[in-house]
């Protein structure tokens, strides 16, 4: 392994700046990390000359002294996010000649704040799955227990395993219903969902544009600050993008817990959950309460709707957002006989079975006759399950719960979509309620595994959040490495 | 039997008894502004294809609409004053439908929360009546494309540059009950929009089209099922569109047929309606809140604001005109139809006779433009020389007679009336003596018509006159001319 690639994001930017290596060095490294890595399947697109001029870029900028905050970092980007002149599909078929003439706002802020593009990362398909398993063109491995095939969950699973192989320094992801925090706890890394709004969704392909949400995955929290002060701010491109001030979170680093209030809601500690992450996320919270929190147990006894909710809306929202791929103006077409069959043809060749799955139902719930019964109640249920967590939020500062219910499953092996379901039990309720969310690694489980811990902060709140994630990451000294990481 | 000329408009005779319309309408109305409802795109009518089109028009993958706050102020300006609720919050859903030049699959359009609610127009009839038509609601909502299909032979064109263009569909009760009406609805909105200026109101481009929802019904019955015809681009095809669909729905009742509730064409070159789809093909659109896009919000303030810039608008311009300028309702009701008219109207009689002003305005300049195939606005004659030829025949420098041939003149010269008077000599004469030398000269020529007059033919009186008037080539003042008339023939 080169010796660069040890460098985390904040590491990496210090040493850059120092000049103690350039970034065509770093990423040169990265390159060929990517080839190293390569059966993980995690790029779709690889950019080298791209990125090879970027860091050219940056290091003359850092020889002149004007560095940005990014200057240099080679990084990869979720095939969500629309680079312009890079082919970007969504990990879908139905996009596969597709060259955006745009840059989405958040790759543009990055690339603005110096970040060197490295490649397009695989997904499932519209950010549709759990385990990576639906993108177009095939399975990404997780490059933990690499002989197991195991999944790098999803839907960002392409920015995940890229993080944990090395094969990037950081990754952009979109997270609607934890399509970050589960594959980053699936992965060993650190992926946060920042609050709805925070991040421009101007150039990214929706999915579900009431929960849609980009944000960081990196190896460390600190990293995630890094990159979620250049991702986030307003965009008035975006009618949805909140118009507040992102505060410089590098200025809030390290401030720790002392008196903070932690919810531990009973709900979240249900069946299902393995018992090395029971363990571990009593160990989290006893881990918290000896750097100063104090521990308040919650209740969100909405949660266990949300599920069924996030499933009515998000499907809802999909099977609208997706029409827009009709082979008329752009991606793959195939001709038919007539309007109808050239609709019918592009669009049943072109999307997977998940997505048609959702199509169907978004289509279903939305029909009149049915819209009362399931789309407009799951709204209902929606503000009630935001209402708990308004609620609970009078009382304490953040709330606590595991990522997922159980560590990495292997590919192939969740056939069932209910079961996949409910792999985001936990990290849906938040995605409903609109509030930012960090996963961040903690131990192994007994299979060497990575378990993640979930935080969850009041609205806009991403300066406590990072503080008291940094807690939790310095007592967990996670700092194991995945056996399939570049080498 | 034929006794359509007893039939009051709207009305149908049947072979069981007199059936009645009822009609509402769904005006389509473009709002007058630089930029789409949500794209920054150019909404200017008559470009080159897809060139006025931006990757949101495009539906471009990750693309977002941001509504234009410009066309939100038109249609609140056009809810006011159409005297409707302005809601406070309002909000656009999504209709879902795949069509080719539907770009997104959906529409961007407010379905159970409109920004505007009731209100109601008054509508004033040919013969001077007046109805109230009640409006129950106007939404915002994009435009579609346009689909070529005569262009290629087995190919399908499509223009976007239509595509998200800002619309407000003004949709009326069901208060119509003749075709007529429906005319005098769609001038009267019409008029509104162009006062508000949130509209051209040009029919023939476009920017204003109807969708006549149409049932009849024997008086006092309930509401029977109707039909709607889509798309109607003008007030004569209104008209026609209303009359055939309400007359073949008679005949299918009468012949004990049921009406299908369905959207209809109407071809222009039969003049009938025909099936476009019925109920059971219709879409199902799947409304939904757009997730894309915030509730629209306002203050009371910011709606007040608004109201206090709208200009006069045609109900209480008209009611000031008859009072101000004495003129009656019916051409105080033409004079308000176009801004254009009561402002050249106000600059015409500013110090002359209103009424005469207003005479010559509708009955001599609009004839002549017409004819002339003007409008009012490339009008040779300014509202100045108008007012000022009115002056001419009110103070007696000219005849009414000769005032006609001055107009004649000054619609080809555009020269001011007195400079023509002076030029051609045309000045009134009233001086008596010189009148009654022409008086003389005329009895003295006609002796034999002098005692026919005096043995009784009076008619005759008419006769002299006419050569008075001849002899002075029009410009003897008719009034000194018949009392020195009845003075000398004796």
């Amino acid at each position: 392994m080169s010796d660069l690639l040890k460098f985390d994001l904040l590491q990496a930017s210090k040493a850059i700046k120092n000049k103690e290596f350039s970034s065509v060095e770093l990423t040169n490294a990265y390159i060929e990390a990517i080839e190293n890595t390569s059966s993980l399947g995690a790029y779709l697109e690889i950019v080298k000359d791209h990125a090879l001029n970027m860091a050219k870029i940056s290091d003359k900028n850092i020889s002149d002294g004007v560095s940005r905050p990014l200057e240099g970092l080679p990084i990869g980007v979720k095939d969500m996010f629309c680079t312009k002149g890079i082919k970007t599909t969504a990990s879908s078929k139905i996009l596969d000649n597709f060259y955006p003439t745009y840059e989405s706002t958040v790759t543009q802020n990055l690339w603005d704040d110096g970040a060197v593009m490295l490649g397009k990362l695989s997904c499932d398909e519209f950010a549709m799955g759990s385990s990576n398993e639906t993108a177009a063109k095939g399975n990404v491995k997780n490059p933990w227990l690499l002989c197991k095939e195991v999944s790098p969950g999803g839907s960002s699973g392409g920015s995940a395993a890229a993080v944990a192989s090395r094969s990037a320094l950081a990754a952009t992801g979109t997270d609607t219903g934890g399509s970050i925090r589960q594959p980053a706890a699936f992965c060993g890394i650190t992926g946060l969902k920042p609050t709805y709004g925070r991040c421009s969704r101007w150039g990214i392909v929706a999915f579900s544009s009431s929960l849609d949400q980009a944000g960081p995955l990196t190896r460390t929290v600190g990293d995630a600050a890094l990159m979620l002060n250049s991702m986030a701010g307003y965009d008035n491109k975006d009618s949805t993008s909140a118009n507040l001030k992102m505060p410089n979170l590098m200025d809030y680093l390290d401030k720790g817990v002392k008196g903070k209030k932690i919810g531990i809601p009973k709900e979240y500690t249900q069946d299902g959950i393995s018992d090395d992450i029971v363990k571990f996320y009593d160990t989290s919270i006893s881990w918290l309460k000896d750097a100063g929190a104090e521990i308040i147990p919650v209740s969100l006894p909405h949660s266990k709707y949300a599920l069924p909710v996030y499933y009515i809306i998000a499907p809802a929202e999909a099977s609208s957002n997706l029409a827009r791929y009709d082979g008329v103006r752009y991606g793959v077409r195939k001709e038919g006989k007539n309007l109808d069959d050239m609709y019918e043809l592009t669009r049943g060749n072109g999307f997977g079975e998940e997505v048609k799955r959702r199509i169907m139902i978004g289509t279903y719930v939305l029909s009149s006759g049915y819209y009362d019964a399931y789309y407009l109640k799951a709204q209902k249920v929606r503000r009630l399950i935001k209402q708990d967590f308004d609620n609970v939020f009078e009382k304490v500062d953040f709330i606590l719960t595991p990522s997922t219910p159980t560590t990495a499953f292997a590919l192939g092996e969740k056939l069932d979509p209910l079961t996949m379901y409910l792999n985001d039990i936990f990290t849906v309720p938040a995605s409903l309620a609109g509030l930012p969310g960090i996963s961040l690694p903690v131990g192994l489980d007994k299979s060497g595994l990575p378990i993640g811990m979930q935080l969850i902060a009041k609205a806009f709140d991403e300066v406590g959040l990072i503080s008291t994630a940094q807690v939790l990451e310095k007592s967990a000294g996670f700092n194991f490495i995945a056996d399939g990481a570049a080498k | 039997m034929n006794n359509t000329e007893k039939l009051k408009a709207g009305q149908i005779e049947g072979e069981t008894g007199l059936w009645e319309m009822v009609i509402g309408l769904e005006i389509h109305a473009q709002i007058s502004s630089k930029s789409k409802l949500f794209s920054g795109a150019s909404a200017t009518f008559g470009a080159e294809a897809n060139s006025n089109v931006s990757l949101v028009d495009a539906a471009m993958p990750g693309m977002l609409p941001v509504i234009n706050e410009y066309c939100v102020e038109q249609a609140v300006k056009t809810g006011l004053a159409l005297n409707a609720q302005i809601n406070n919050i309002s909000v656009f859903d999504r209709k879902n439908y795949f069509y080719a030049d539907l770009p997104q699959g959906y529409q961007i359009s407010q379905f159970t929360k409109p920004i505007v609610g009731e209100g109601e127009v008054i509508i004033d009839s040919d013969d001077g009546n007046q109805t109230t038509i009640g409006i129950e609601r106007l939404h915002l909502e994009q435009d579609a494309g346009k689909s070529l299909h005569d262009q290629h032979p087995t190919k399908s064109y499509i223009d976007l540059n239509r595509t998200g263009v800002a619309l407000m569909e003004i949709v009326s009760k069901p208060d119509i009950r003749s075709p007529q009406e429906a005319g005098y609805f769609v001038k009267k909105i019409r008029s509104i929009l162009r006062y508000v200026g949130s509209c051209d109101g040009n029919m023939e481009e476009g920017s204003l089209r109807a969708d006549c929802n149409v049932s009849v019904r024997k008086s006092g019955e309930e509401f029977g099922t109707r039909c709607e015809i889509k798309n109607l681009n003008s007030i004569r095809f209104i008209n026609q569109a209303i009359q055939a669909e309400a007359e073949r729905q008679v005949e299918i009742l009468e012949s004990g047929g049921k009406i299908n509730q369905e959207t209809r064409l109407f071809d222009t070159s039969t003049g009938e309606t025909r099936s476009m789809r019925s109920k059971e093909d219709a879409h199902d659109y799947r409304y939904f809140p757009d997730p894309d896009l915030l509730p629209l919000e306002f203050e009371d303030s910011w709606v007040n604001s608004l109201k206090a810039s709208l200009p006069e608008l045609p109900d209480t311009l008209r009611e000031r005109l008859v009072a101000d300028y004495a003129i009656t309702p019916y051409d105080a009701a033409v004079l308000v139809e176009e801004k254009d008219y009561v402002e050249f109207y106000e600059k015409a009689a500013l110090g002359r006779d209103g009424k005469l002003t207003a005479n010559w305005m509708i009955s001599e300049l609009f004839g002549a433009l017409k004819k002339e195939n003007l409008t009012l606005l490339d009008s040779p004659v300014s509202p100045e020389n108008l007012g000022e030829l009115v002056m001419l025949i009110t103070n007696g420098t000219i005849s009414g007679k000769i005032a006609k041939d001055i107009f004649v003149d000054m619609m080809i010269s555009k020269k001011r009336p007195l400079e023509i008077v002076k030029e051609k000599g045309l000045e009134q004469v009233s001086d008596d003596n010189e009148i009654l030398k022409l008086v003389e000269n005329v009895i003295a020529d006609n002796q034999d018509k002098v005692k026919e007059f005096l043995s009784g033919k009076d008619k005759l009186f008419g006769f002299f006159v006419g050569q008075v008037m001849k002899v002075s080539q029009g410009k003897a003042n008719p009034g000194i001319v018949n009392k020195l008339l009845k003075e000398h023939l004796k």
